[in-house]
């Protein structure tokens, strides 16, 4: 375990913490104001990605495509809170779970159908491709450290959204007692479609920007939604800062575990258990991780004030 | 002091619906390997006997939320555990299911214990997202557990033999075993919301608060509840094992919880039987959609949506509706 070994490694885990950040932010924000759980948030990411592709294969410039999926995929988003999600704000979380449930099968079911099971990629833009040098003998590819930039200005944004504006006031006040806002005279409803349109882009935006290192394939958005489960609970639903944190240390504990859970392990074990011990004690940790916050903090670290 | 009257005597339920109904499933369920004779018994046999091993996973899981009110989104890891206990003591060299069912009974009870003591700690949309997490943990331990065969998963040698006798391995056999364990745990779960702590756990649905100041520990009574649902899960993980002879990862897959959170919606919460009707609509459901197109998910997860926006109460509710809307 060398020094840059693991200075790769914290990069890697702040990368993979932006991405469920951007996520994970869209998704406390619809839960602290609506209550609404929307287990199909994990497509929008599915679909940031595929429309990335296959707006890439139709302009050949990855900035137009960018931005060609971001608006298709918020008028999807949109589509769909039109279509299913509005009937299910009144409804127990149950019901909720269900019918999103109900649209994870079918848009899963519909990108296989339109763009087939094989994953799909995307290829880097030509200037952020290669790698950087960051210490001598520690080469670092360019493109994970735009998304860690990118992950962080829109942190940044959206803290400055949140805190200094007025629909970012209102935001908070939503996520802290929704019907009292409600009854103050804001139209919550349309409140809620910012928040929701805004959350689709952020998820949309870290699908497309994930898309050209990992493979771009139907339930892409499951596993990864999930995680960004674990980073709300640890986070406290309603909190952005919460979300930042969470998708941070999940992000680093996730994958600095991975990484060095076997040798870890082999201070203590003979070889060939700690291979085996290892990567299941791996992909436990964030779980347990979570168990612990809860134990001591049942409402997560950061919790929205006065829920 | 005024007499108070007499609280009247509610008729026991012998005749109602909630009488009758179980009757006529399992009187149906018994009969069916009757009826099958004429027709490719082998096959249906087998696909009613997943039927009925979901019904018990799901008939548990109704138990947490139709009369707990507790939504458990990772009851698959239950049933996984359940399985894997076959599994790996198949890989072992023991085969019979005097050991194996009592291994994933405690196996699936002990998680029950360790994860139901974090997660009840929580309410609602935490209570949800928590158990999601717990399952996917299994779900990516028994991934990456190598020995065992990994994402591939592992096949079972042989059905357990129970007490030595080889009682599993004839189609029909099996058939009634499972039947006879459904039946089982329908009784034990009614038994069980009838009793005294039934009504304890399901006061604290309605009023936790007030259930508390009784001077009932809420989350003891919870957490029991939580345990005895997820070895059911464990006895059902057990079946399907045994069943197909086969265990893998995916059986704990959070779209597996999904799957039994649908049966009982689409049952009808809050009645047992309708589990196992509920069970029985979604693996039939399945096998004919996707026996009309592989795109199959396509027509069922707008389907799902309909169900919950239109149907609510399920089958049962909708057969309430029916025989109310009559005359």
């Amino acid at each position: 375990m060398s020094l840059s070994l693991l200075l790769v490694q914290i990069l890697n885990g702040l990368q993979l913490g932006v991405i469920l950040f951007l996520i994970a932010a869209g998704l406390t924000l619809v839960f602290g104001v609506m209550d609404f759980v929307n287990l199909a948030h994990g497509v929008q990411y599915m679909l940031g990605a595929y429309l990335a592709v296959m707006f890439y294969g139709l302009t050949d410039n990855f900035a137009l495509a960018l931005i060609l999926a971001l608006a298709s995929a918020l008028v999807l988003g949109l589509l769909l809170e039109f279509a299913v999600f509005r009937h299910l704000y009144d409804r127990d979380h149950l019901d909720q779970v269900i019918a999103t449930l109900g649209v994870i099968l079918f848009v899963n079911q519909g990108v296989k159908f339109l763009w087939g099971a094989a994953p799909l990629s995307l290829p880097i833009p030509e200037i952020l491709s290669g790698s950087v040098v960051l210490m001598p003998g520690l080469l670092y590819p360019v493109w994970r450290l735009v998304i860690i930039l990118a992950g962080l200005a829109v942190a940044a944004l959206l803290f400055v959204l949140v805190t200094y504006t007025r629909v970012g006031m209102l935001v908070r006040a939503g996520a802290t007692n929704a019907p009292m806002v409600s009854a103050l005279g804001v139209n919550i409803r349309r409140l809620f479609m910012v928040v929701f349109g805004f959350g689709t882009m952020l998820a949309g935006f870290a699908g497309v920007m994930v898309a050209p290192i990992l493979s771009v394939e139907p339930g892409m958005g499951d596993s990864i939604l999930i995680l960004a489960f674990v980073v709300i609970v640890i986070g406290g639903i309603g909190s952005i800062r919460g979300a930042f944190l969470g998708a941070l240390l999940i992000g680093l504990v996730d994958t600095l575990g991975r990484s060095f859970s076997v040798d870890l392990l082999r201070l203590f074990l003979d070889p060939s258990s700690a291979r085996t011990v290892g990567p299941a004690l791996a992909s436990m940790l964030i779980y347990l991780l979570m168990a612990v916050v809860l134990f001591m903090r049942p409402a997560g670290l950061f919790p929205a004030k006065g829920r | 002091m005024v007499a108070l009257p007499a609280p009247a005597v509610q008729p026991r339920l012998r005749w109602s619906a909630e009488g009758i109904v179980p009757l006529v499933i399992f009187a149906a369920f018994a009969a069916l390997p009757l009826a099958a004779a004429f027709g490719a018994k082998a096959y249906i046999l087998a696909l009613f006997s997943r039927i009925m091993i979901f019904a018990i996973a799901a008939i548990a899981l109704d138990l947490l939320i139709g009369y707990g009110g507790l939504i458990s989104f990772g009851h698959a890891a239950f049933v996984g555990l359940g399985a894997y206990a076959v599994g790996i003591l198949s890989a072992h060299g023991i085969s019979d299911g005097l050991i194996a069912l009592p291994v994933a009974l405690v196996a699936s009870a002990l998680f029950g214990l360790a994860t139901g003591a974090v997660c009840l700690r929580t309410r609602g949309v935490y209570f949800i997202m928590i158990t999601l997490a717990f399952s996917q943990m299994v779900f990516f331990t028994a991934s990456s557990l190598a020995p065992y065969g990994g994402d591939d998963g592992l096949t079972v040698q042989s059905r357990n033999t129970i007490a030595g006798f080889a009682l599993m391995r004839d189609e029909q056999s099996f058939y009634y075993v499972v039947l006879g364990f459904l039946v089982a745990s329908y009784l034990l779960c009614r038994a069980l919301i009838g009793s005294r702590f039934g009504r304890v756990f399901r006061g604290a649905r309605e009023n936790a608060a007030r259930v508390a100041s009784m001077g009932y520990d809420v989350f003891r009574y919870q957490l029991v509840a939580y345990v005895i649902a997820g070895s059911f899960g464990g006895v059902s993980g057990f079946l399907l094992a045994n069943a197909t002879e086969f265990v893998s990862p995916a059986y704990m897959s959070w779209q597996r919880s999904g799957e039994l959170v649908i049966m009982v919606l689409m049952g009808g919460l809050g009645t047992l039987y309708g589990a196992i009707l509920g069970a029985a609509a979604f693996v039939l459901a399945e096998e004919w959609l996707s026996g009309l197109t592989e795109h199959w998910k396509m027509i069922f997860g707008p389907l799902l949506i309909l169900i919950v926006l239109f149907a609510r109460g399920g089958l049962v509710g909708a057969a309430g509706r029916l025989s109310r809307a009559k005359p």
